[in-house]
C-alpha cells in the first residue's frame, strides 16, 4: 500500500525546484526573444543541443564546467542562426524555429552514434557537483527543499533577478521593449533594432543552452536521445503564464516542475503504467494555456521589421 | 468532321499554350526551392566530411538505393505517400494561418484506431472494412486537431504549443495502447494483425507500395479544388490572409479556425490510417520515422501548394528510402537524413537568404 507520505515529501519539492530548473532558463530565453520580437519556437532544439553539447566536451575535456560554457556557446550559436533567418532575411519565425529542432534532435542523434556508438543513450561523464549553501541547508524543511542543489539552479535564481532588473530598470531593457513594442518608433529614437534584436535572440539561445546543459549535466550526467522531451515548449507556456515577466514565468516553471517530480514520483512507485503518468506535464501544459483566456497579450510585435 | 477536328485542334493546342504558361510560371517558385535543397546537400557534406564519411559516396548509394531499381522506387513512393497526407495537413492549417506542428499526434492516433477498426471486425466485406476503418482513422486525427482548434478559437491558446504537447499526449497513448490493452502476444510492442478485408492492396508487389498512394493523389487534388474552388477554401484562406479583414466581410474567424484545425488532423490521421492498412497491417510502437515533420518540410519545400508537395514528397520518400540503404551498406547515422531536412527548412525559411548568397557568388538571376 502506497501512502501518500510516499508521494508528497520534502524529497518531492526538492526535486520540483530542480526540474523547474531547464523550464526556467527556457522561459527566460523566451521573454528575452519574446519582449524584443522574435518568436523562438526553437528554444526546444536549442536546449536538447546544449544539453547535447555539454556531455561530449565533458566527455572529451573531464570537466563539466567546459560542458556547460560549451553548451552556453552551442546555444548562442543558434540564436544567432534563428537571428539571422528571422531577423536579417525576415523569414518565418515559427519556420525557423521548428527547422532548429529538427536540426537538433537529428543532429545530436547523428553525432551521438559518431562518439559513441549508440543512438539512445552516451557514456556517462563527469557530471557537475552539487553544493550546499552553508546555513540556510541547516533550516529545517526549507534546507532540506532548496539548501543542497547544483549550482545551475542557484544561477538559475540569480539570472532571474538579473533579468528582471535588465528588462524592467535599465535604459537596455527600455531599448529591447521598444524595439519589441513599435520598432519603427525605436528606430527614429535612434536605436539600433537589428543588434538590439540579435542581440536578445543570442542571449535567448544561451540561456536555452544552459536548461539543457543542466538536464544533461546537472541531472542525469548523460546524454539521451530526445531528452528534453518537449521541455522548451512548456518552458514556452510557462513563459505565456508568466504573461511575459521573469518572476511570473518563474513561478510558472515551478508550477511545471512540480508535475514533472510528480511525474517521476509515481513513475517510480509503479502504481500506473509509465505512459499514462508521463502524459500529465503535457496535460498540464494544455490545461494551463487553455485556463488563461484573453489575459496572454503578447507583449511585442512580431513582424519581421523592415527597414524603410 | 473536319471542322471538330479543327476544334479540336484547336483546344489541344490551347491546353498545351495553358501548360507552358503554367511550367513558366512555376520556375521562378522551383528555382529558390531546388537552391535551397543544393544547399542543405552541401551542408550535410560538410557534416559527413567532418564525420570521416565521404559524401559522394553516400550520397551514390541514397541516389541509387531510392531510385536504383524498381524495388528502391516502389519503397520510395511507399516512404512518399503518408508524408504526402502530412504536408497536406500541415498546408491547410497553413493557409488559415495556423501552423500545426503536431501532425505526427494526429498520424498516430489515426493509425492506431484505423488498426483498433481493422482487427474488430470481422467477417465484413472489403468494400465496407476499408472505408469504415480509413474513416476511423481520419475522424480520430480529427478529433486530435479538433481539441487544440477549439481552445484556440474559443480560449485563445497558441496552437503551436497545444498541437506539439497533445502530439507528446498521442505517442505516450498509443505506446500505452500497444504495450497494454491491445498487445499482442510476444516481445514487441503491437497489435495483432488486422482481418484481411481491411488491408489496402498491394499495387506495386513485392514492395510496400499500396493503394494509400492513390488516396494520398485525390486527397492532394481535392484540397486544391477546396481551397480554390469552395466557399470553406475561400474563407480559410481568407482568415489566413488577414483575420481582421475576413472578419469584416462577415466570415467567422472561429469556425475557420475550428474546420481548417479540425480537417488538418483529419488528413494526418488518415495518412496514418493508410499505412497500417497498407503498409504494416497492424500498429506497431515507433513505426514513424517522423512522418509528421516530413510533412511540414515537405509542404515548404513544396511552395506551399498541393502540386509543389506531390513534387517534392517524393524527395523526402526518396531521402527515407535511400537513406535506409546507404545506412545499411555503409553504416552512417540514419539521422544525417534529419539534418538533411532540417537544412532544408532552414534555407527554405528565408528566401532572402537564398538571394543574398547568389548575389554575394555573383550569380544574377532575372527574377528572383
Amino acid at each position: 500500500m502506497v501512502e501518500l507520505v510516499d508521494v508528497i515529501n520534502v524529497g518531492l519539492f526538492a526535486a520540483t525546484l530542480r526540474m523547474a530548473t531547464p523550464i526556467a532558463y527556457g522561459s527566460l530565453g523566451g521573454i528575452f526573444s519574446e519582449r524584443v520580437g522574435v518568436v523562438n519556437i526553437g528554444l526546444e532544439g536549442m536546449m536538447l543541443t546544449g544539453a547535447f553539447t555539454g556531455v561530449a566536451v565533458s566527455f572529451f575535456s573531464g570537466s563539466p564546467w567546459l560542458g556547460v560554457v560549451a553548451a552556453v556557446l552551442i546555444g548562442g550559436l543558434l540564436g544567432l542562426l534563428h537571428g539571422a533567418i528571422t531577423v536579417k532575411f525576415a523569414g518565418d519565425q515559427v519556420v525557423s524555429g521548428t527547422g532548429i529542432n529538427i536540426f537538433a534532435l537529428g543532429f545530436t542523434a547523428y553525432m551521438s552514434q559518431v562518439f559513441w556508438g549508440s543512438r539512445g543513450a552516451s557514456e556517462s561523464v563527469q557530471g557537475l557537483p552539487v553544493i550546499s549553501i552553508p546555513f540556510l541547508k541547516d533550516i529545517p524543511i526549507i534546507g532540506d527543499i532548496i539548501g543542497t542543489h547544483t549550482p545551475l539552479v542557484y544561477i538559475m535564481i540569480i539570472i532571474t533577478v538579473i533579468s528582471y532588473i535588465v528588462l524592467f530598470k535599465t535604459p537596455l531593457g527600455l531599448r529591447i521593449r521598444a524595439v519589441g513594442e513599435r520598432p519603427d518608433a525605436a528606430d527614429t529614437a535612434g536605436i539600433n533594432v537589428f543588434k538590439t534584436k540579435y542581440l536578445c535572440v543570442v542571449i535567448s539561445g544561451m540561456l536555452a543552452g544552459l536548461g539543457g546543459v543542466f538536464l544533461s549535466l546537472g541531472h542525469l550526467s548523460l546524454f539521451a536521445w530526445g531528452m528534453t522531451g518537449g521541455r522548451g515548449f512548456i518552458a514556452l507556456a510557462a513563459m505565456i503564464f508568466g504573461k511575459w515577466m521573469p518572476f511570473g514565468a518563474f513561478g510558472a516553471s515551478l508550477m511545471f516542475g512540480f508535475a514533472d517530480a510528480l511525474q517521476m514520483r509515481l513513475q517510480a512507485l509503479g502504481l500506473l503504467p509509465p505512459q499514462i503518468i508521463l502524459t500529465i506535464p503535457y496535460v498540464l501544459t494544455v490545461a494551463v494555456l487553455a485556463g488563461i483566456v484573453g489575459r496572454a497579450v503578447p507583449p511585442s510585435n512580431y513582424k519581421p521589421y523592415v527597414k524603410e | 468532321m473536319t471542322e471538330q477536328k479543327k476544334k479540336l485542334n484547336l483546344q489541344v493546342g490551347r491546353l498545351f499554350r495553358r501548360f507552358l504558361s503554367e511550367l513558366k510560371a512555376a520556375v521562378p517558385k522551383i528555382v529558390p526551392q531546388a537552391i535551397a535543397i543544393a544547399l542543405a546537400f552541401v551542408v550535410g557534406a560538410v557534416t559527413l566530411i567532418l564525420t570521416g564519411y565521404s559524401p559522394l559516396e553516400a550520397y551514390a548509394a541514397m541516389l541509387t538505393g531510392a531510385f536504383g531499381d524498381t524495388f528502391g522506387i516502389g519503397q520510395t513512393f511507399t516512404q512518399a505517400t503518408p508524408i504526402i497526407f502530412t504536408a497536406l495537413a500541415f498546408l491547410f492549417a497553413y493557409k488559415c494561418g495556423l501552423f500545426n506542428i503536431g501532425a505526427e499526434g494526429q498520424f498516430l492516433f489515426g493509425a492506431f484506431v484505423a488498426a483498433v477498426i481493422g482487427i474488430s471486425f470481422s467477417g465484413l466485406p472489403s468494400f465496407l472494412h476499408v472505408p469504415l476503418a480509413l474513416l476511423a482513422g481520419a475522424l480520430a486525427g480529427g478529433m486530435w486537431g479538433f481539441i487544440p482548434a477549439v481552445l484556440k478559437a474559443r480560449l485563445g491558446a497558441h496552437e503551436v504549443i497545444t498541437t506539439m504537447m497533445l502530439s507528446y499526449v498521442a505517442l505516450y497513448v498509443t505506446s500505452y495502447m500497444v504495450n497494454y490493452p491491445f498487445k499482442a502476444p510476444g516481445w514487441v510492442a503491437q497489435t495483432v494483425p488486422i482481418a484481411p478485408s481491411a488491408e489496402l492492396p498491394r499495387i506495386l508487389p513485392p514492395t510496400q507500395l499500396s493503394a494509400s498512394i492513390l488516396i494520398a493523389f485525390l486527397l492532394a487534388g481535392l484540397t486544391r479544388y477546396t481551397l480554390c474552388r469552395t466557399t470553406i477554401g475561400y474563407e480559410v484562406r481568407a482568415i489566413g490572409l488577414s483575420p481582421s479583414v475576413a472578419e469584416s466581410g462577415g466570415i467567422s474567424i472561429r469556425k475557420g479556425i475550428i474546420l481548417a484545425l479540425t480537417i488538418s488532423g483529419a488528413m494526418a490521421g488518415l495518412g496514418g490510417a493508410g499505412e497500417v492498412l497498407g503498409v504494416h497491417y497492424r500498429f506497431i510502437e515507433g513505426f514513424s520515422p517522423g512522418y509528421g515533420w516530413d510533412g511540414l518540410a515537405v509542404a515548404l519545400v513544396g511552395g506551399l501548394n498541393p502540386a509543389g508537395i506531390l513534387l517534392a514528397s517524393v524527395l523526402f520518400g526518396a531521402l527515407r528510402s535511400g537513406g535506409m540503404t546507404m545506412t545499411r551498406t555503409m553504416h552512417i547515422p540514419l539521422d544525417i537524413v534529419s539534418i538533411l531536412q532540417a537544412l532544408v527548412i532552414l534555407f527554405v525559411a528565408a528566401p532572402k537568404l537564398i538571394k543574398y548568397l547568389l548575389k554575394k557568388g555573383g550569380v544574377k538571376w532575372w527574377n528572383l
